[in-house]
């Protein structure tokens, strides 16, 4: 595991050398405003043109975004974190989200999110922040990224719900139930045996998502939704048919506890 | 080894008819033992999971031929080039430093159920109050005749995972344009059902993306239909057009046996020859098991599909592919799933802790051909005489090829995921 975990972070290494000028420039930019910062990327830099997107055709992009980020006025933390003010925003900063441990060292090297290095990271999260529990295999489309980023641009500038941290109320009637019902974290332990042959308790996400840490609401709504065939994935629609309501809010409880390594 | 042998169990015999939640600073010679012979897939996980929910209440000690594991499961990918041998290797370090599980490296050659005591091949004995024996399989040599440990150095198995990995590798990587490669696939049951025509795509992979159009795969089966016949046949057309020939007994009528000298397999409708022959015999549950009685006539160890407690010991649960586990086919991802019901049966007994009803689950992922990865999956429950099926799924012909990519990439996720699972997280 050592071996493949090296094996990997160079792979990673590789992958974010091989992106575009435009991340390599951007890359040599971060290494050369913070030194911590120059393991991430090569330290030479490559002029290039800005970023340029256009923002109505990010906003559809930013659907592939949707069911884990809230952005706009309002804005609170869900499976993600809420992306209001997020230019100039130090990576892995939030308050009251829990982040993985790699997104917040890197934050504390110096990462700070800008058109940059917002482009860099789309492109191959795992890549430029191994560790990540952000489960997005990423976006090589580099007009799609530059779109979402103007996007995003736009939309954040909206400042955040009054108690970003709060969760938000249920959405729909959806696992309404489970939701009402107070789970017993240890049942949800010895539950979660079965969760995490495949789902890394530590929440890393090496192609499995990571679920340590989600809102209860997201976890219940997301289950119940395998359940009732909205979501797809025949694993996870064979393991949800045998949970019922006291299982499934157990589950959300246990996860829920636990932070990300 | 001879610290173990000195310890006195007599103290301990009666300990598991107490209640003996005990504070972790109590001495290892006060608490409950328990012993797992094997460290793969099922041994391994069995034990942290012991170590881990009982807080240090019990003294878990793993026996362990070898001193690393190499997986058997993605040795596949190791031979179609998709994974170096190392990043299939996994060190006990971490079970013995963040669990306080004592690793013994050596070979366990008997058990005296009597003494509830592991006799080691170095003659020191590792008592125990419970039990658990996940040896995986043996092979049984003369089910192919001609076949024998000997001829595996020519003729590799590659069914335990190490250096006849290697050697396969070494093998197939030799293969030259205009050559055959001969697979002899195992009858029922055997460990991982896919895994025989997985390797044979990993094989056409190796040999078609060298260009050799003109290389031949012939499998010759003493089965009529196997595991996901039909994803694999499909995909054999699909990226290997021509490439590989599978014959099961109404073709070839029977497999006569196999002479090394020659490379050769006879059937009963012709002699195949080999460039590289693949011969995977017959299995059984590891010699440890048949030894200590264990076993039942079908080679395999009857257990209680509640616990994994096996039905000839009470003191003794046997987990993997040793064990007869039903529906369930004989995987890692099955062995884990067994090892967690175990460790909370022998907790259950040993401290008193909470057993909840028995939950078993099983998914095996294959790969076809680059990005093209295909499921079979299944949830389990006991019944009175089994652990029976409740609800499965598998992967669907003609599926679009961003599916079966997403499926390739998931069962990287399931390796980092189970063997982080198994091993305790490394780094
Ligand atoms: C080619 C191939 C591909 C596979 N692919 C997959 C897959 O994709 N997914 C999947 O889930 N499964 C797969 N499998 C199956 C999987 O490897 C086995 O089912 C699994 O390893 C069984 O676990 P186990 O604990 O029963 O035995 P093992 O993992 O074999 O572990 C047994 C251990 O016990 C040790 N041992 C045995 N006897 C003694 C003794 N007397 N003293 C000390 N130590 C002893 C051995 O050295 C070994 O380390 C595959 C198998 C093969 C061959």
């Amino acid at each position: 595991m050592r071996q493949a975990g090296r094996a990997l972070t160079l792979a990673a290494g590789i992958a974010a050398m091989a992106l575009t000028a435009g991340a390599a420039a951007a890359a040599g930019n971060l290494a050369a405003r913070n030194p911590a910062a120059s393991d991430l990327a090569p330290s030479d830099p490559i002029t290039s043109d800005p970023v340029t997107g256009d923002p109505a055709a990010g906003e559809k992009v930013f659907k592939e975004c949707r069911s884990c980020h809230q952005v706009g006025a309002g804005a609170r933390n869900g499976i993600g974190p809420h992306l209001d003010k997020l230019f100039g925003r130090q990576a892995g900063s939030l308050e009251g989200f829990a982040y993985s441990l790699s997104l917040r060292r890197k934050g504390s090297q110096g990462l700070v999110w800008n058109e940059e290095t917002l482009d860099i990271y789309l492109s191959k999260p795992q890549a430029y922040v191994p560790g990540t529990r952000m489960s997005f295999r990423g976006m090589p489309d580099e007009q799609a990224r530059h779109d979402l980023i103007a996007y995003l641009r736009e939309a954040s500038a909206e400042a955040p719900a009054e108690d970003p941290t709060a969760p938000p109320s249920p959405r729909d009637e959806i696992g309404a139930i489970a939701m009402s019902i107070e789970g017993d974290p240890d049942f949800g332990e010895y539950l979660s045996n079965e969760c995490v042959t495949c789902h890394q308790p530590s929440g890393r996400a090496d192609g499995i998502p990571s679920i340590v840490g989600w809102p209860k609401v997201d976890f219940v709504r997301a289950l119940f939704e395998y359940k009732t065939n909205v979501r797809s994935h025949e694993v996870m629609r064979m393991v949800t048919r045998n949970l019922g309501n006291d299982e499934i809010a157990a589950l959300a409880a246990y996860f829920g506890s636990l932070s990300p390594q | 080894m001879t610290k173990m042998t000195r310890r006195t169990f007599g103290l301990l015999s009666g300990a598991a008819t107490f209640s003996l939640a005990l504070p972790t600073y109590l001495r290892a010679q006060d608490r409950p033992k328990v012993v797992v012979i094997g460290g793969g897939a099922g041994g391994a996980t069995a034990a942290r999971y012991i170590a881990k929910d009982s807080e240090g209440a019990v003294d878990v000690t793993l026996i362990e031929a070898n001193p690393q594991y190499t997986t058997c499961f993605f040795s596949n990918l190791y031979l179609g080039g998709f994974r170096s041998f190392q990043s299939i290797t996994h060190s006990y370090d971490v079970l013995a430093s963040n669990f306080g599980i004592s690793v013994v490296t050596g070979m366990a050659d008997a058990i005296d159920r009597e003494a509830r005591e592991v006799v080691m091949a170095d003659g020191s004995r590792v008592p125990y109050d419970r039990l658990v024996v996940s040896p995986g399989i043996d092979l049984i040599w003369d089910s192919v005749p001609g076949y024998s440990e000997e001829a595996a150095e020519i003729m590799p198995h590659s069914w335990k995972a190490g250096p006849q990995t290697r050697l396969l590798k070494e093998k197939l990587d030799a293969i030259e344009n205009g050559q055959q490669i001969v697979m002899v696939a195992p009858p029922n049951p055997y460990r991982c059902p896919p895994g025989p025509y997985e390797r044979v795509s990993m094989f056409a992979h190796i040999l078609s993306s060298k260009g050799y159009t003109d290389a031949k795969i012939v499998v010759l089966d003493p089965k009529s239909k196997f595991s996901k016949q039909a994803l694999f046949q499909e995909g054999w057309e699909k990226h290997y057009p021509g490439m590989v020939e599978w014959y099961g007994p109404d073709v070839h009528g029977g497999i006569k046996g196999v002479d090394p000298s020659t490379g050769s397999v006879e059937t009963d409708f012709d002699t195949f020859k080999g460039d590289l022959v693949n011969v995977i015999p017959a299995q059984k549950a590891g010699e440890i098991a048949q030894k200590a009685g264990l076993a039942n006539d079908t080679g395999f160890c009857p257990i209680d599909p509640e616990s994994m407690r096996s039905t000839m010991d009470e003191n003794i649960f046997v987990l993997g592919d040793a064990c007869i586990a039903g529906d369930m086919p004989k995987s890692a991802f099955s062995a884990n799933s067994q090892a967690k019901v175990a460790a909370m049966n022998v907790r259950g007994d040993l401290t008193e802790s909470k057993v909840f009803p028995a939950r078993y689950a099983n998914t095996c992922w294959s790969l076809i051909a680059t990005d093209d990865g295909v499921k079979v999956g299944a949830q389990y429950a006991p019944t009175e005489e089994k652990i029976a099926s409740t609800t499965s799924f598998i992967s669907q012909t003609g599926e679009d090829s961003a599916l079966r990519k997403a499926t390739y990439e998931e069962s990287l996720g399931w390796y980092a995921g189970i063997t982080s699972d198994i091993f305790g997280r490394q780094g």
